[in-house]
C-alpha cells in the first residue's frame, strides 16, 4: 500500500466526521456506566501484546475460528517462525485458523455453556463492552464459578484472569425510594491482590481488546487507507466532469 | 440510396447501418437519449432516478460476485460470509459495497418518491409511472428482506422470524401461509435456500423488468419538472419543447456530476464506516443465528423501521399488521387522493405545504422510533406520529380541494 504524509490525518478526520454522523451506542447490560476502552488500532506493539495475551489466556477455551495465523503475522509484522514459536500452540501450518482443543460438548458440560468463538466478539458487542467485561468480575459466593460480572450478570465464565487482576468485591448500595428498591454499584474493592497493579491490568486488557477488535475486521486499516485514494480520485474526476458539464451547458439559456 | 439517407441524417453504411437495417438502434437512441427532451430547470431532486439506476447496477454486479463465494445453507452461510470478508481477494470490498448499496438504495428511492410528492409527479398523465414505481418499491422491500436472511446472523434469523410470523395473524389461512413462506415449521435451511433463490433470481429479474417499463412509461409522457408544467404544450417551430433540452448530452453530463458526488458520499461510508454505527450492518448480526437465544432487542434494518414502528404502535397483532400494510400501500393511491389543480409545491397553498412537512417529519420520527424499544413514551409517540402519517393520506382529498393555489406560469422558471 502506497502511503504519503498527511494520509493518516485525512483518514482520522473522515472517521471522526462519520462517527458523528453515525452514533449509536451499544446496549449496555443494565445501567452500568461503560468505561471507554481507548484502544489504539494503529499500534502494532499493542496488537502484538494483545496477540500474546489472547493465545496465553483466552485460546485455551475460546476459538477464533475464522482467523488465520498468517493473516495476523502479515499485519502484526511477525515472521512465520515468530508465529510458530510464540503463538501457534496447537497448529502446524501458518494458514490454519485459531481452533480450540477443548471439545465443545465437554466445555458445555463443564461451564454450562460452550465458550463462544471470539473472532467477531468485539464487533458484535463493541470494544468497550469487552473491555468492561474483562474488568468487571467480582466475588459472588452464590455463583458456581465464585464470581459474577458487572457487565454480563450471571455469566458462565470464570474469572480466567484472576492471577493477574486478583479478586474484587463489589460495593453495592441498595436504595429504597418511593417503595422501589434500586441497586447502585459504587465501585470495586480489591480483596486478593493479583500479580499486576490496576494500571498494568488495564493495559493488559486494553491490548487484548485491541487484538480482538483487530481480528474482528483485519482489513480495517487497509480499507481506510484505500478510501483516501478513492476519494482523491473521485475528487479529480468531479472537477473534470463539472468542467465538461459547464462546457456542454454553455448554449442553454 | 446512401446519399439520400445521409441528407436525412441516417447512418451511411458500415456496421451501424447493418445493425440499423435489422434493429431500431439509432431510432431507440434518439427516442430515449439524444431526442428525448426534458425540462432544463431540473434541480437536485431530479438526480435520484439516475442514482437509483447506478445503485441497481452496483447491486447486481456485486451480487453476482458474492454468489460466487456464498453458500446458501444454514450450516455454512455465516462462515462463507466471513470467508468472503477475510480470504476472498477484495471480498471485503464487494461485500461492503453490497451491504452499503442496500441502505443507499432505500435512501435514494425514498428521496426519489419524495420528489414526486414535492412536484406532483404522480398526477395525470403520470399515474402509471407512479404505480409502476410503487411496484418497484414493493419489490425492493421484498429483495432487501430476503437478502437480509442470507448472512444467517442473529438479526437475520430473528428479524425474519418476527416479520414472517406477521402473516400468521391473518385469520383462517395465517398458519398455512407462514408454513408456505418458510417451507418448514420454523425458519430453517429450507427457508434460507428459497430466500436465496428469490433474492438472486426471481426478484432481481422482476426489478429489472419493472425499471424498464418505468422508463418506457416515463419517456412516453415526458418528465415532469419543479414547476409542474407540461413543457410539450409550448413547442418551437421545430417541434421541440421550448423549455426542453435533450437528455443526451445535457442531462447526462449533469447527471455524471451528480453520480460522482454520490459516489464520494457512498465511498466515505464504504471505506470509513461500513456498519454506520450499527444502522447499515447491525451489531447483533456479527453473531451467527442462534435458534435458542433471542437478541436483547430485535429491530429491522433502518429502512423498514418507520413501518415497524406503526406495527408496534398497535397492541393487537392482526390490526398492527393491517395498519402496517396500509401504511406501505397508501401511497399507491396518491394520484387519486390528491385533488389539487396544480402539481408543484411551488404553486400550492400553505395547507399542502404544512401537510407535506408534517408527513416528512412523521416518517422520519417513526423511523427513529422503530429502532427504539417498544415501551412507554416511545409507544405513545409512535401512535401520535402514525396518526399524522395516516391523516396525511386520508384527509388529502379534502385539504387539497380547499387549499388555495397560485397561478401557474406558462413557461418553466429558469435562472441560467
Amino acid at each position: 500500500m502506497v502511503s504519503f504524509p498527511g494520509c493518516n490525518v485525512i483518514v482520522r478526520g473522515l472517521a471522526v466526521i462519520l462517527s458523528f454522523v453515525a452514533v449509536q451506542s451499544f446496549a449496555a447490560g443494565g445501567s452500568v456506566q461503560m468505561e471507554a476502552a481507548e484502544i489504539d488500532p494503529g499500534s502494532v506493539m499493542s496488537l502484538q501484546r494483545g496477540a500474546r495475551n489472547f493465545m496465553n489466556y483466552c485460546s485455551g477455551c475460546h476459538s477464533a475460528k475464522y482467523v488465520r495465523y498468517n493473516t495476523i503475522g502479515k499485519y502484526l509484522d511477525l515472521s512465520e517462525q515468530q508465529l510458530i514459536d510464540n503463538l501457534m500452540f496447537n497448529a502446524e501450518k501458518t494458514f490454519e485458523t485459531i481452533r480450540v482443543a477443548m471439545p465443545a460438548g465437554d466445555s458445555a458440560t463443564w461451564f454450562g455453556k460452550t465458550p463462544p468463538d471470539l473472532t467477531l466478539m468485539a464487533r458484535a458487542k463493541g470494544a468497550d463492552y469487552v473491555y468492561n467485561f474483562l474488568k468487571g468480575f467480582y466475588l459472588d459466593a452464590d455463583s458456581p464459578t465464585g464470581v459474577d460480572n458487572l457487565v454480563l450478570a450471571g455469566t458462565s465464565m470464570p474469572h480466567a484472569l484472576w492471577e493477574l487482576q486478583g479478586f474484587n468485591e463489589a460495593i453495592i448500595n441498595e436504595v429504597t425510594e418511593h417503595g422501589e428498591t434500586t441497586v447502585h454499584f459504587e465501585g470495586f474493592e480489591q480483596v486478593t491482590p493479583g500479580s499486576m497493579d490496576a494500571e498494568d491490568y488495564d493495559d493488559f486488557v486494553r491490548d487484548t481488546v485491541n487484538f480482538l477488535a483487530y481480528i474482528a475486521e483485519p482489513v480495517r486499516a487497509e480499507r481506510r487507507k484505500l478510501g483516501v485514494w478513492v476519494l482523491l480520485y473521485l475528487a479529480v474526476f468531479l472537477i473534470i466532469a463539472y468542467l465538461l458539464k459547464k462546457q456542454i451547458w454553455k448554449d442553454v439559456s | 440510396m446512401a446519399r439520400i439517407e445521409a441528407e436525412v441524417g441516417r447512418p451511411q453504411g458500415g456496421l451501424i447501418q447493418w445493425i440499423d437495417d435489422r434493429f431500431p438502434l439509432i431510432e431507440t437512441l434518439r427516442y430515449h437519449a439524444t431526442e428525448y427532451y426534458a425540462s432544463k430547470n431540473f434541480n437536485i431532486w431530479y438526480v435520484f432516478g439516475v442514482l437509483a439506476m447506478v445503485v441497481l447496477v452496483l447491486q447486481l454486479v456485486t451480487g453476482i460476485f458474492l454468489t460466487m463465494n456464498y453458500k446458501p445453507s444454514a450450516a455454512d452461510a455465516f462462515a462463507s460470509v466471513e470467508y468472503i470478508m477475510r480470504d476472498v481477494e477484495w471480498g471485503w470490498l464487494i461485500r461492503y459495497l453490497h451491504s452499503t448499496g442496500a441502505s443507499f438504495f432505500f435512501i435514494i428511492v425514498y428521496l426519489h418518491m419524495f420528489r414526486a410528492m414535492l412536484y406532483g409527479s404522480y398526477k395525470k398523465p403520470r399515474e402509471l409511472i407512479w404505480l409502476i414505481g410503487m411496484l418497484i418499491f414493493f419489490m425492493l422491500m421484498a429483495e432487501a428482506f430476503a437478502g437480509y436472511l442470507l448472512p444467517w446472523g442473529q438479526m437475520s434469523y430473528w428479524g425474519a422470524q418476527v416479520i414472517i410470523s406477521l402473516f400468521g395473524a391473518i385469520p383462517w389461512i395465517g398458519d398455512a401461509l407462514v408454513e408456505i413462506i418458510r417451507g418448514d415449521y420454523s425458519i430453517s435451511d429450507i427457508t434460507l435456500n428459497r430466500f436465496f433463490a428469490l433474492h438472486v433470481v426471481v426478484i432481481p429479474l422482476t426489478l429489472i423488468g419493472l425499471v424498464f417499463v418505468h422508463i418506457v412509461a416515463l419517456h412516453e409522457v415526458g418528465s415532469n419538472n419543479p414547476d409542474g408544467i407540461e413543457i410539450k404544450e409550448h413547442k418551437g417551430p421545430d417541434g421541440i419543447p421550448l423549455d426542453g433540452i435533450a437528455f443526451h448530452p445535457y442531462h447526462t453530463s449533469k447527471d455524471l456530476v451528480a453520480i460522482i458526488i454520490f459516489l464520494m458520499v457512498f465511498s466515505a461510508v464504504v471505506f470509513f464506516a461500513p456498519d454506520m454505527g450499527g444502522y447499515f450492518l447491525e451489531h447483533a448480526n456479527f453473531e451467527p443465528a442462534n435458534l435458542t437465544a433471542t437478541p436483547e432487542h430485535i429491530a429491522p434494518v433502518w429502512y423498514f423501521t418507520p413501518f415497524y414502528a406503526i406495527l408496534r404502535a398497535v397492541p393487537d397483532k392482526l390490526w398492527g399488521a393491517i395498519l402496517m400494510a396500509a401504511a406501505v400501500l397508501l401511497p399507491v393511491f396518491l394520484p387519486w387522493l390528491d385533488r389539487a389543480r396544480v402539481k408543484s409545491i411551488r404553486y400550492r397553498g400553505w395547507i399542502y405545504k404544512s401537510a407535506l412537512a408534517c408527513f416528512a417529519i412523521s416518517f422520519l420520527v417513526l423511523g427513529w422510533l422503530g429502532t427504539m424499544p417498544a415501551e412507554g413514551i416511545y409507544v405513545l409517540s409512535a401512535r401520535i406520529f402514525s396518526a399524522i402519517y395516516f391523516a396525511f393520506f386520508l384527509l388529502m382529498p379534502y385539504y387539497t380541494t380547499v387549499d388555495k393555489t397560485k397561478p401557474v406560469p406558462d413557461r418553466v422558471v429558469y435562472h441560467g
